[in-house]
């Protein structure tokens, strides 16, 4: 089963981290800028092109292209949802 | 005396108002250079507070420590081999977790940290209370408020920087401790007989061993195995290079993949987690947030900047706007500069006798220089809207508006900020380009950013738009010439990527910082420093380059049986330059264009706003056949002349802007491309396509336009 992404956000939507994969320095930035395992994001935006994205965390904004953000698993917070 | 100096390196995060701190702290006192052997920019400044002289060096804003881009690697070494007393780190106080991640890693150079939380009151109204002293005991380093742009704090940084040198506050030694998997490993890590750092008897191999790696050692010991562990490039590049650091990186691995059976993650994401686990820790402990914060201002500035729809057509309105301002403000003081100029050189006329010397004083060095020098208020205007939209936090915004047609032309888009910067001058273009991690990207970048028209073309275009076209159309002219800039640049940038430098792009992870209104003072200092790079080169090189093109057009002064010619026209075209331009001409022929153009765009190879000087020089040569006009301004005498001399059609003027804007970058930018590439292939590389691309679109455009019957 096809695990969901950050790249699945709609805008407005929220989710948990669950893992980062990918590998080199991609990823190494994208841990470094904070989003670890745990973290809360909020989907912002598409870019009028509609990539890349904006993603926030209460005291930041970042954006990434799909292709980055599709390396961001998330959880599916179906317990929490209900 | 020596007691008395202080040297603190300033680290921060991109965007966490570390410019403004500097600023605040230095004042004016400050110099812009560059760091040996790279292009990134250091700056220096110099206070005294309390008897003690500090030097604050200014580090490249950075999210960490690892070896991924220029900036960090600088951050680093300079923390490592400049050995500043101590850092201050600025911090973005409304963005805790973000900025203490950059802390933990100077924190583990084993350097004193006086940890600065800048933009307290954006922190505040978001309703983040700060407990400062509980924080300095948590972090082991003092913790002081300041806000940059309200010049708050400043004072309280300086104290806090002689008590932590003078010793009055201590900063604790302790470290970050990581999961008990990782600290195994690195203790026994630590055990190993390290460059004679072991006490004890090391075997042979391993004192050979020592002596070939220190130079890796420099760095403090628990650091560099730390970042070993994380598959540092730099480091591990250095290891690669001798066969004692390839025993050390074979024990690398082996504790990496125990890392990995023993926690099930990987050994970069458990040390980063564990990272963020204690800074969310000391967060929770020392800072509360009591207000639910509602959609920020930054939240509502960009659902309309930032909109679907509008997005796009905003961006664009703003450059247009950006331009229009530049122009439009620019022209009365660009005439006073000009008025002056025609003054002086009308005095020189008056006071000098004739001869030589006039000749080169008025002709050469006041038309030369004094065409450059006028064009210096729209120059201003133009690096004060750019710095302005980077300070105020649009430029990432732009970035991410564009990224999706930048990503297709093979760039980045982050390219689009060094190419915005290259409408006011390729130079620090290319130094902005350091902020492209992936090499390839920011070669492809560097390549075509001279196709972005610089300030130094502007007089090209104006003066000859201002000759051959009507003024209601004049700004659309300018508008194509941007345009078509632009254009060639995405199309040569995809061209590049898929045959030159096929490969992987640079990820698009970019901060869009809240939006924010700069100090005046901190956007004309950021104006000031490009503004004073243009300045320079009219002051050296552009006058060099004009006695160069005056003696060219001087000499010789008599023809080969030593007689005078008969005309001042017969002069030039028997003159060192005007042969130049014969001997081209056949080759430009085919674009509309004479020896005299040609004499002008050789001249332009060492820097555009050449062509124009070149230009009026000759055309000022031919008046004095005729009418005196010194009274005259620079700029009518010449679109006269043009107009009447020249013999261009309009068609053959814009041909000619064409030419000027894509042909080889000026000497300048030849040289800062040849550093930043450590090489000439890509310099020269880039003079060689663009003087074939410059012939290949003007040929299309003349003789397009000629069957179509424009001109």
């Amino acid at each position: 089963m096809m695990s969901k992404t950050l790249k699945d956000l709609a805008p407005g939507e929220k989710a948990r981290i669950k893992a980062v994969s990918g590998n080199g320095s991609v990823r190494r930035r994208i841990i470094e800028m904070g989003l670890v395992p745990g973290v809360e994001l909020t989907m912002e935006r598409y870019a009028p092109l509609g990539d890349p994205v904006e993603v926030s965390n209460p005291g930041f904004f970042l954006s990434l292209r799909k292709e980055e953000a599709d390396t961001i698993v998330l959880e599916e917070n179906a317990e929490e949802e209900q | 005396m020596d007691e008395k100096r202080i040297v603190i390196a300033l680290a921060g995060n991109p965007n966490s108002g570390k410019t403004t701190i500097f600023n605040n702290l230095t004042g004016a006192r400050q110099h812009v250079g560059n760091y040996p052997g790279v292009t990134v920019e250091k700056k220096e400044g110099w206070l005294k507070h309390r008897g003690f002289e500090i030097e604050v060096i200014d580090l490249p804003g950075t999210y960490g420590l690892s070896a991924y881009s220029p900036d960090e690697v600088v951050a680093r070494n300079v923390i490592v081999n400049d050995k500043p007393d101590l850092v201050v780190n600025i911090a973005d106080a409304s963005n805790l977790e973000r900025s203490l991640y950059l802390n933990t890693q100077l924190k583990e150079l084993e350097v004193p940290i006086v940890l600065v939380l800048n933009m307290a009151d954006v922190a505040e109204k978001n309703g983040i209370t700060i407990n400062y002293e509980l924080m300095s005991q948590l972090l082991g380093m003092t913790v002081v408020r300041a806000v940059g742009t309200k010049n708050e704090g400043t004072v309280t940084i300086l104290d806090a920087v002689v008590n932590t040198f003078a010793g009055e506050d201590k900063p604790s030694e302790r470290m970050l401790r990581y999961r008990p998997e990782i600290e195994e490993e690195i203790n026994s890590l630590l055990e190993l007989p390290f460059a004679g750092r072991q006490s004890g008897s090391p075997s042979s191999e391993a004192a050979a061993a020592a002596g070939n790696l220190d130079g890796i050692l420099n760095y403090p010991l628990r650091w560099t195995i730390i970042k070993l562990l994380e598959r540092d490039r730099e480091l591990t590049k250095e290891l690669e290079n001798n066969s004692e650091g390839k025993v050390l990186l074979k024990q690398i691995e082996q504790s990496r993949q125990r890392i990995t059976d023993k926690t099930g993650d990987d050994p970069e994401m458990a040390l980063v987690e564990d990272r963020y686990a204690f800074i969310r820790g000391v967060c929770r402990e020392a800072s509360q947030i009591t207000v639910i914060s509602k959609q920020s201002l930054t939240e509502k500035i960009d659902n309309v900047l930032l909109n679907r729809a509008l997005g796009i057509p905003l961006f664009l309105g703003m450059m247009w706007l950006l331009f229009q301002l530049t122009f439009t403000l620019g022209t009365p003081p660009m005439e006073w500069i000009e008025a002056g100029f025609t003054a002086l050189g009308g005095w020189l006329n008056e006071v000098m006798a004739e001869g030589l010397l006039r000749s080169l004083l008025v002709d050469g060095i006041i038309a030369g220089v004094g065409g450059v020098i006028v064009f210096l208020p729209n120059i201003l205007l133009l690096f004060l809207g750019i710095a302005f939209l980077e300070s105020t936090g649009y430029m990432a915004r732009a970035a991410f508006v564009m990224d999706k047609v930048m990503h297709q032309a093979g760039l980045h888009g982050k390219s689009f900020v060094p190419m915005l910067i290259g409408f006011g001058c390729t130079v620090p273009a290319l130094m902005a380009s350091r902020t492209l991690e992936n090499p390839r990207d920011r070669l492809v970048t560097m390549l075509v950013t001279p196709l972005m028209s610089c300030g130094a073309r502007l007089p090209v275009y104006t003066l000859l738009i201002g000759a051959f076209f009507a003024p209601q159309i004049a700004g659309n002219i300018l508008f194509s010439l941007y345009i078509i800039g632009i254009v060639l640049a995405i199309i040569m940038a995809r061209v590049f990527r898929a045959w030159l430098l096929p490969g992987e792009s640079e990820p698009f992870v970019m901060e869009l910082p809240i939006y924010r209104l700069p100090t005046l003072k901190s956007v004309l200092i950021h104006m000031w420093e490009r503004a004073w790079l243009y300045l320079k080169k009219a002051g050296t090189i552009i006058l060099a380059l004009s006695i160069v093109m005056w003696g060219l057009f001087t000499f010789p002064t008599v023809d080969k049986e030593g007689y005078e010619f008969e005309s001042a026209v017969e002069q030039v075209e028997n003159s060192y330059a005007g042969r130049m331009g014969k001997v081209i001409e056949p080759v430009l022929r085919p674009l509309g264009f004479d020896w005299k153009t040609g004499v002008a765009l050789v001249a332009g190879l060492g820097a555009k706003e050449i062509v124009v000087s070149t230009l009026g020089t000759l055309y000022s040569i031919e008046d004095e056949e005729g009418l005196a006009e010194e009274e005259e301004p620079v700029v009518k005498s010449f679109a006269q002349r043009a107009r009447e001399q020249s013999g261009y059609s309009p068609l053959v003027a814009y041909v000619l802007m064409l030419f000027t804007l894509i042909y080889v970058p000026c000497l300048a930018v030849v040289a800062v491309m040849k550093r930043e590439t450590n090489g000439w292939k890509w310099p020269l590389f880039t003079v060689g396509y663009t003087i074939v691309l410059a012939w290949v679109v003007c040929f299309l455009v003349y003789r397009g336009g000629l069957l179509l019957g424009i001109g």
